[in-house]
């Protein structure tokens, strides 16, 4: 569909022709976006009603917060491996807390989240302290944490009534308030996740966008030596970068936990993946060619929606990596070929 | 007959001619020199040559047969080697010198599919018997210095049979001494018949290389300047303007100390020296590469640590741990290489002028964490007016401008905000003339700061500084004039 969009544009070499070609440079997933939503709503008039559409970004929110968390590691040129592990270690620490442990609300979101930037913390003390590459150091911390999340429960799944390795019974329970975190809805029209969302890019994007701590990121990640020549703390900016992603992530895997209930040893499969890919498809947005959170919300919202509107039209639910990885290849040829030429 | 020949040659991008009508010779066994300010068309020249770039209108002649190279291979084939300012993509780090000068023969299959160690040092001493030169040939390609590597890029040029070999600015990053080194094996390599074509903006280079200079402005070849060639008349052709002569205006050194070293050590080894800068002084450093030039400035930047010795900042010890702190204590430094240590990548954010301008400064500009880009914008603007930058506006990429004026930026980066004091690394590298006296003239109108400058080349030092002193095997040897000693001029001591 990008291609029949754009060969009429590519093809003009006149003058006038640059400035349309700009726009679709720049506007190209947007375009895509509006007209893979009148094409759904088209075939399934279903897909345009309100609450199919909040249930796309509910279903993307999770995703779209840890894609966030890379993206900002992305700019200062390192790269978060470690966000899914440390959102389903989430859940079960979250679980674990509640059921286990008996604590509220506040204390666990507390617990969890801190859990999170610590693990950030770790990241950065393996990358920036020992200069351990970040592509190793948190593939090994993904690997640590995967391992990690399944020891206090033997390999169990957390629910009500756990039976714990020494013999016995956990007593508590999944807290109602902590539930409402990803069951309720604002009105009774958006849900909580998806406001959580919007609340985490708008504050990373003002961030990363409009502050001198973003400009300083984005310094460290495009040229580090010179960022610390010009004064510029990089130990500690590649620090929060990592710390924030941790943190994202966390709060990722309570999201997850307050939605599904349980401590599930499988959730958070492929959340690492679909977190990359919403930020590397956010690299063609407005054809900026970097990372940036505005693209990584509208990357995951995109793969959100062919992936709601194919279900309604009946493809199969295997199909949907397949979808996905589509995209990514075609948003990357986007970003990296066919916008250079233009 | 000569060996390559340019026939009213043209190339435009877009509205702009890079070359026009510009028509040129060079004889085997010559050497010619181009010269002309960034944007003259030397660069546009050369890559028609060598086969990266397509003429629009003329021709060229190569040992009398038409020659229209379509890509930098069937350039070499032909035998014209081009080797680039940049040497480090001679070669890769990990890869040994004899695997470097034989990385062509791997990629055209005249190597057998499976290399033994025993060959490669025998074809590769092989090559560099044929060049006469001397390179270690088991060494890592990275512990080669600049000098080697141009020698390695060289050697394998004349493996492949060069017959006419181009020279972009060979020695901009290389010492007297291995400048020297260069020229006779260039002078040996014309004596084997083989001509060369160089560019450069070092008179130094020209003066005892050059058969010819060639001047280009504006696309096309102006003048040609035979032997002796009057280099002040050149330059002056070369900018279209007159020069404004050397400093007749050294300043005593009347200011307070701002800068003492006292006892400093460089290395642990090395002899201590005792150095002063003072408020309102530019005050040169020169020295081979290697000297501890650079060293130095690091330690005064907080990049590194002085082995031993103190140094005191307007009267008060001064310990800075971190460029951070010396930022903070108002010394302010604009590195060596500025792509490598003071310049954003294209297409990231920050390769802007107004945001590379505010980079350290973006604490004290935006004290509210928000960016105010219209300060931003303001600052730049001014900063463009002030030093002259070539530039469509504050928020033009910083790569959209010639070397020169990115060096400006980079000045008006640490001029933004009040100084103590100012360290500047080989600033005048791939600066042209006409940008170099700018600079010079910006550098030398503060009265507020003093002014510490490492440059290995020493015209460049007397050009700019009040003061100059040497240095080797990383110590200070002595000072060749002080305060208001006569004034040497510069272009005088080299003719």
């Amino acid at each position: 569909m990008t291609a029949q969009d754009n060969t009429p544009a590519a093809g003009t070499p006149a003058r006038t022709g640059d400035g349309i070609r700009d726009i679709l440079r720049s506007g190209a997933v947007f375009i895509l976006l509006a007209a893979l939503m009148i094409g759904f709503s088209l075939a399934e008039p279903a897909f345009i009603n309100l609450n199919n559409l909040m249930s796309i970004l509910q279903a993307v929110s999770v995703v779209a917060i840890l894609g966030v968390g890379v993206t900002v590691t992305l700019a200062v040129g390192g790269f978060d491996l470690s966000i899914g592990a440390v959102a389903a270690s989430s859940v079960m620490a979250a679980s674990y807390a509640m059921i286990v442990w008996g604590l509220g609300t506040a204390e666990t979101v507390a617990l969890v989240l801190a859990l999170g930037a610590v693990i950030g913390l770790l990241n950065a003390l393996l990358i920036v302290r020992l200069k351990v590459p970040d592509l190793l150091a948190t593939l090994a911390m993904m690997f640590l944490l995967t391992g990690l999340q399944l020891i206090p429960t033997a390999g169990r799944s957390i629910s009500p009534g756990l039976i714990l390795p020494d013999g016995a019974t956990a007593t508590g329970k999944y807290d109602p308030a902590f539930l409402t975190i990803g069951r309720s809805s604002l009105f009774g029209i958006v849900p909580l996740p998806v406001i959580l969302m919007a609340v985490v890019a708008i504050a990373l994007y003002v961030l990363t966008e409009r502050t001198r701590i973003g400009r300083l990121l984005f310094a460290t990640g495009g040229n580090e030596l010179a960022t610390r020549l010009a004064g510029g703390p990089t130990d500690r900016l590649k620090t929060l970068a990592y710390v924030i992603s941790g943190t994202l992530a966390s709060l990722g895997g309570i999201v997850v936990a307050a939605r599904v209930g349980r401590g599930d040893v499988s959730s958070g499969g492929s959340l690492l993946m679909d977190a990359v890919a919403a930020s590397l498809i956010g690299y063609a947005v407005l054809g900026l060619r970097r990372p940036n959170v505005l693209g990584t919300l509208v990357g995951a919202v995109f793969v959100g929606v062919l992936l709601n509107g194919l279900t309604m039209l009946n493809a199969p639910y295997y199909t949907q990596d397949f979808v996905k990885g589509a995209v990514l290849v075609g948003a990357l040829a986007l970003t990296y070929g066919i916008a250079r030429k233009a | 007959m000569p060996l390559l020949q340019a026939k009213s040659l043209s190339r435009s991008f877009g509205s702009t001619r890079a070359l026009a009508d510009f028509s040129f010779s060079i004889e085997p066994g010559e050497i010619v020199a181009l010269m002309g300010a960034n944007g003259a068309g030397k660069s546009t020249f050369v890559k028609i040559i060598s086969g990266v770039l397509a003429a629009d209108g003329g021709g060229l002649t190569f040992k009398g047969r038409t020659y229209a190279p379509a890509t930098p291979a069937e350039a070499n084939t032909a035998g014209v080697v081009t080797v680039h300012q940049s040497t480090d993509l001679v070669g890769i780090p990990g890869l040994s010198v004899g695997d470097a000068l034989l990385l062509n023969r791997f990629v055209d299959r005249s190597q057998p599919f499976f290399v033994s160690r025993a060959r490669v040092r025998r074809e590769a001493q092989a090559m560099l018997r044929d060049a006469g030169f001397d390179l270690p040939v088991d060494r890592d390609f990275a512990a080669l210095s600049a000098a080697e590597r141009q020698l390695v890029a060289i050697a394998r040029g004349l493996a492949n049979r060069a017959e006419l070999l181009i020279l972009d600015e060979p020695t901009a990053s290389l010492s007297a001494t291995e400048s020297r080194r260069l020229y006779q094996t260039l002078l040996d390599l014309k004596n084997r018949g083989i001509a060369i074509l160089y560019i450069s903006h070092r008179t130094a280079d020209l003066e005892a290389l050059a058969d010819r200079v060639a001047v280009l402005r504006g696309g096309r070849l102006v003048e040609t300047f035979a032997r002796p060639v009057n280099f002040d008349q050149a330059i002056e052709t070369m900018i279209g303007r007159p020069l404004a002569s050397a400093r007749p205006d050294a300043r005593a050194a009347g200011g307070e100390p701002m800068l003492e070293l006292s006892g400093a050590r460089l290395l642990p080894g090395s002899d201590p020296f005792d150095l002063t800068v003072h408020r309102g002084e530019v005050l040169a450093i020169t020295g081979v590469l290697g000297a501890g030039k650079s060293r130095l400035l690091c330690a005064i930047f907080g990049n590194g640590v002085l082995a031993g010795g103190i140094m005191r900042l307007g009267g008060e010890a001064y310990t800075p741990s971190s460029p951070r702190d010396a930022v903070d204590a108002g010394v302010f430094m604009a590195g060596e290489d500025r792509h490598r240590s003071s310049l954003m990548p294209a297409g990231w954010p920050g390769e802007e002028i107004a945001a590379t301008i505010s980079l350290p400064h973006l604490t004290r500009w935006n004290p509210a964490g928000l960016i105010r880009p219209r300060l931003e914008r303001e600052k730049a603007k001014a900063a463009i007016r002030r030093l002259g930058i070539r530039a469509s506006g504050p928020d033009a990429s910083v790569w959209t401008l010639s070397g020169g004026n990115q060096q400006k930026v980079v000045l008006a980066r640490w001029e933004a905000e009040p100084g103590r004091l100012l360290l500047l690394d080989e600033p005048f590298q791939g600066v042209d003339v006409g940008a170099r006296h700018d600079i010079i003239a910006a550098i030398r109108s503060r009265d507020d700061r003093a002014t510490l400058i490492a440059t290995s080349d020493p015209e460049e030092a007397y050009e700019v500084a009040d003061r100059v002193v040497t240095m080797d095997h990383h110590t200070i040897l002595h000072s060749h004039r002080d305060g208001n000693a006569s004034p040497v001029r510069s272009r005088e001591t080299t003719q």
